[in-house]
């Protein structure tokens, strides 16, 4: 392809950018001087400094360009990968901090004599720090990383714009310190999953429209004609994370100068609108978009089509049109009306059909393959996912039922069955997903050393089993002392009671999110080492740009 | 029976479970149309596909 030397001129996207961030920069500056309570002034100057720099990178990144990118190198497309490198190496820094904090907060439930009595390291504060680390700076990375891949890979087209990739990752990281921050300084607008104040959800809402735009821009941009099955779960968790933000956000700040601000709903409305949000933050961002993943890197890693693409259209709007519905399960047994509840059951066991057919269609990906389980440790971690993803599924539907969930509700169970998800079927596709991206991502033959995954695989798989075992055991046991009745009508067991009869399970647990945190440990060395010292792909001196297989 | 909620609530029970149904019967038609099936086992080796 034949290139003119263009003069280099700036592009409107940068300029756009540098206005909005000067913008944000001065804004941050005055509600820093004149903020009402501490932490807004913290906040307000983070902000501040993180404007500044965003202003710097863009110029720097201007300096740094030859002209335009280019959109085919060799007749290949030139994939944007800087930020998928940067998002991959978040995912497992923030999954590294957001298990450790994990096992902290589980110690403290077994000896809470490690609370230490400061306010920073309080259960409280520690908790939603550990459920937002792992879920949206852990899961979210995850997500930035593989969907920017996947879209582009798929698409055969180069992400749009010079300035934006970057943005979004950025800005979504600039979130989450935000986020954390403010949760160990004492914010929290106390809805669980979104509890950033309104200035971090402002922030958010403006990096997840310009998120949504990248992705239907890299799609618009298609080369091949079919939108393939895994950017439309991208797609559907791009645009329902947007709507269940919004919907669950909407609070009126006390003033531009605080931190505070007052829920527009209120009673059992916002019960249900937090819930609504609460379940579909599981139904579509820790499953679709991670089916996502699925979709993409079991046949890539097994080498093996989809087994049923029909199925995986049916799987699609199914779960999608179902998982929406399903929320009022977490508040049976409340003020919530009697048909409401009903309703959150009804959808959530209609969910086992699009649930198990996904499961199915992952699985079976394998047939024809399954040898390759024997000899690659980073498949079975995605096949092992999957099984996860089929028993926690199953298990979901179950606890909503009324009768069952009379008996799990508010006990350790529930927890149990939120692990079994989040380090099972989560945790794992991510691994397997970060495992696979990295040595394509660095141009690596393969990775440093896959007995090291082995080890990684076995630890994570004993402490999850640990882990869901003593809770199973633990909630259940808990449940029943709850509702136990002595001869003459009095509750059988005082509270505390209960709390003594789980210590033995705490502990367990403990260990078992202990051996999850050491197998991460071994997969950062892995992966340290795969960038540092694995053997290149191509011979040096050949540019590359796309990774081969 | 002139509550705007009761009125919401039928239309919805009615209607809306119809035009839902409706949808994932079409969702189903597209899936299982005879014809489409080369397309979708072309679509189903896009990951596997070097460029």
């Amino acid at each position: 392809m034949a290139r003119t030397v263009e003069a280099k001129r700036i592009t409107a996207e940068e300029i756009g950018y540098v206005l909005f961030l000067g913008a944000l920069l001065v804004a941050c500056l005055l509600i820093a001087s004149r903020a009402w309570d501490q932490v807004m002034a913290i906040h307000a100057g983070v902000g501040a400094l993180f404007s500044a720099i965003g202003i710097f990178l863009v110029f720097k990144g201007f300096s740094d360009r030859p002209s335009q990118p280019d959109q085919l190198v060799d007749g290949k497309p030139n994939y944007n990968f800087g930020p998928i490198k940067f998002a991959s190496v978040a995912a497992m820094f923030w999954g590294i901090a957001g298990f450790l904090v994990g096992f902290i907060i589980a110690m403290q439930l077994a000896f809470p004599a490690l609370n230490f009595d400061f306010p920073l390291s309080n259960f409280g504060r520690l908790r939603p720090l550990h459920t937002s680390a792992v879920i949206f700076a852990f899961g979210g990375n995850v997500l930035l990383a593989t969907s920017f891949y996947v879209v582009q890979r798929t698409c055969q087209a180069r992400m749009p714009g010079i300035v934006t990739p970057w943005f979004i990752v950025l800005g979504y990281n600039a979130f989450i310190v935000i986020a954390g921050t403010g949760y160990l300084l004492g914010v929290t607008q106390g809805k669980e999953y979104a509890e950033p104040e309104w200035y971090a959800d402002l922030w958010l809402t403006v990096v997840w429209v310009v998120y949504l735009l990248a992705f239907l821009g890299t799609i618009w941009k298609r080369k091949e004609p079919h939108i393939y099955v895994a950017n439309w779960f991208y797609l559907a968790f791009i645009v329902t994370i947007a709507m269940l933000h919004l919907g669950n956000n909407m609070s009126v700040p006390v003033s531009i100068y605080t931190s505070k601000s007052v829920q527009v709903f209120s009673g059992v409305q916002d019960a249900m609108v937090q819930w609504w949000y609460g379940h579909n933050a599981v139904g579509f961002f820790l499953t679709a978009g991670f089916l996502a993943i699925m979709y993409y890197f079991v046949p890539k890693r097994a080498e093996r089509p989809v087994y049923s693409y029909r199925l995986s259209i049916v799987h699609f709007w199914a779960l999608i049109f179902l998982y929406i519905w399903a929320g009022p399960h977490h508040l049976h047994y409340t003020a919530l009306p009697e048909w409401a509840s009903t309703l959150g059951a009804t959808f959530s066991i209609m969910l086992w059909m699009p649930s198990w057919g996904g499961m199915i269609n992952g699985l079976m990906t394998l047939s024809g393959a399954w040898d390759k389980l024997r000899t690659d440790p980073v498949l079975r971690m995605l096949v092992v996912s999957v099984a996860f993803y089929g028993m926690s599924t199953f298990e979901g539907p179950l606890m909503s039922v009324k009768a069952v969930n009379s008996l799990s509700h508010y006990t350790d169970w529930t927890i149990g069955h939120v692990h079994s998800g989040a380090l099972g079927w989560v945790g794992f596709v991510s691994f397997g997903a970060l495992y696979c991206l990295y040595p394509w991502l660095w141009n690596r033959k393969q990775l440093y050393s896959l007995k090291l995954v082995s080890w990684h695989f076995w630890l994570a798989t004993l402490g999850i089993v640990l882990y869901i075992c003593a809770m199973w055991v633990s909630g259940i046991m808990q449940g029943l002392m709850w509702r136990a009745y002595d001869k003459l009508g009095f509750l059988e067991y005082s509270f505390i009671e209960t709390v003594e009869a789980m210590h033995p399970f705490y502990v367990i647990r403990a260990l078992g999110g202990l051996l999850f945190v050491l197998g991460a440990l071994i997969m950062a060395y892995n992966l340290y080492m795969t960038v540092q010292k694995g053997e290149r792909e191509e011979p040096a001196g050949q540019p590359v740009l796309a990774p081969a297989e | 029976m002139s509550s705007p909620y009761i009125a919401a609530a039928e239309f919805a029970q009615t209607y809306g479970l119809v035009y839902f149904f409706v949808i994932f019967l079409g969702v189903l038609v597209y899936a299982l149309w005879p014809s489409n099936g080369k397309r979708f086992d072309d679509a189903a080796r896009v990951p596997l596909r070097e460029d």
